[in-house]
C-alpha cells in the first residue's frame, strides 16, 4: 500500500526558489536554536524574580536598579529581549500564514507583528542601556541604598 | 509515523472517524501541538505587555512602582501561576519537538507523557512558594 502524504506547508507561505538563502529552513532552525537559550535564559529569569526571597512581593524600582546596574543581567536581559521577541514574532507569523485566509489579513497582520518586535526591541535596549539608576529629585526610599553614597 | 501493519489493520477495521497513524493528528501528537501554539499565542502578548511596563523604569520609579504593585495582588498572583504553567509547558514541550526532530520521532508520545510529569513536578515547586508570597504579603 502506498499513499502520498503531502508535506505540511501553510499554503501561504512563499515557495522556496531555486537559488537563494531559504529563510524557512532558517526560521526553523532558529526556533529550535534560541528556543534552548531561551529555557536557560527565561527560567533562571522567573527563579531570580519569583522564587528567591519574597519572589514578586520583593519587586520594585529599587529591585530593577540593582539588575540593570549590573553588566551580568544587563547582558542577560538583553540577549532575552531580542531572542524572545524575534521566537514570539516568527511564531506569530507562522500562526498568521495557517490560519488568516486572506492576502490582505495576512500582510496587514504581519506587518503589525514586526512593527511591535521591531519597536519593542529598540524600546526595550534603549531602557537597559540609557537606564538611570539613581534619577534626580526621586525619594530616597522608592530608590536602591547605593543611591544615596552619590 | 512508522506503524506495525497490526496496529494499522486493527485500526481501519475501527468505524471511529479519528485519523490515526500519524504525529500530528489526534491524540497526544495533536493536543500538545495544539497546547503549544496557545501558550506561545498567550506568552507572546504577556512579552509585549511586559516589556512596556519594566520600560517605566525609565520614567520614573514612582510610576514603575504603581504598576508593578499591580502585579502583587491576589488576582495577578494567580495569573502568574497560569502564565509560568504555560511557560514551563511550552519550554518542555518545546524540548521534546527538538529531541522529536533531531533524535527520534517514535518516542513522542513517551515524551509528552514526560512533559506533563515534568510540568508537574515544577509547578509543585512553583505554586505553593509563589501563592505564599503573594497572599501572605
Amino acid at each position: 500500500m502506498t499513499s502520498t502524504i503531502e508535506a505540511p506547508r501553510s499554503p501561504s507561505t512563499r515557495s522556496t526558489k531555486k537559488s537563494g538563502v531559504n529563510w524557512e529552513k532558517w526560521g526553523w532552525i532558529y526556533m529550535r536554536v534560541s528556543g534552548v537559550v531561551l529555557v536557560v535564559l527565561i527560567f533562571g529569569h522567573l527563579f531570580v524574580n519569583l522564587m528567591i526571597g519574597e519572589g514578586v512581593s520583593a519587586l520594585n524600582f529599587a529591585f530593577v536598579a540593582g539588575k540593570l546596574t549590573n553588566p551580568f543581567w544587563m547582558t542577560w536581559d538583553v540577549i532575552m529581549l531580542w531572542l524572545a521577541l524575534i521566537h514570539g514574532g516568527n511564531g506569530m507569523r507562522t500562526l498568521v500564514n495557517d490560519y488568516a485566509t486572506s492576502r490582505i489579513s495576512r500582510g496587514i497582520l504581519k506587518i503589525a507583528i514586526l512593527v511591535s518586535v521591531v519597536s519593542l526591541i529598540v524600546l526595550g535596549t534603549l531602557v537597559v542601556f540609557t537606564f538611570d539608576p539613581c534619577p534626580a529629585g526621586a525619594p530616597a526610599d522608592l530608590v536602591a541604598s547605593f543611591c544615596k553614597s552619590l | 509515523m512508522p506503524q506495525t501493519a497490526g496496529t494499522l489493520d486493527s485500526q481501519q477495521k475501527t468505524t471511529s472517524r479519528r485519523p490515526a497513524g500519524t504525529l500530528y493528528r489526534g491524540n497526544t501528537g495533536m493536543w500538545s501541538w495544539v497546547l503549544h501554539r496557545i501558550t506561545g499565542v498567550a506568552i507572546f502578548f504577556f512579552l509585549l505587555v511586559h516589556i512596556l511596563d519594566t520600560a517605566l523604569v525609565r520614567v520614573s520609579p514612582e510610576a514603575y512602582n504603581a504598576v508593578i504593585s499591580q502585579y502583587q495582588t491576589p488576582i495577578m498572583g494567580l495569573g502568574e501561576v497560569a502564565l509560568v504553567g504555560a511557560i514551563v509547558f511550552h519550554a518542555f514541550n518545546g524540548l521534546r519537538i527538538i529531541l522529536i526532530d533531531f533524535w527520534n520521532a517514535k518516542y513522542q508520545r513517551v515524551l509528552f507523557f514526560v512533559v506533563i510529569g515534568l510540568w508537574v513536578v515544577t509547578m509543585l515547586g512553583f505554586a505553593p512558594r509563589h501563592l505564599i508570597n503573594v497572599f501572605n504579603h
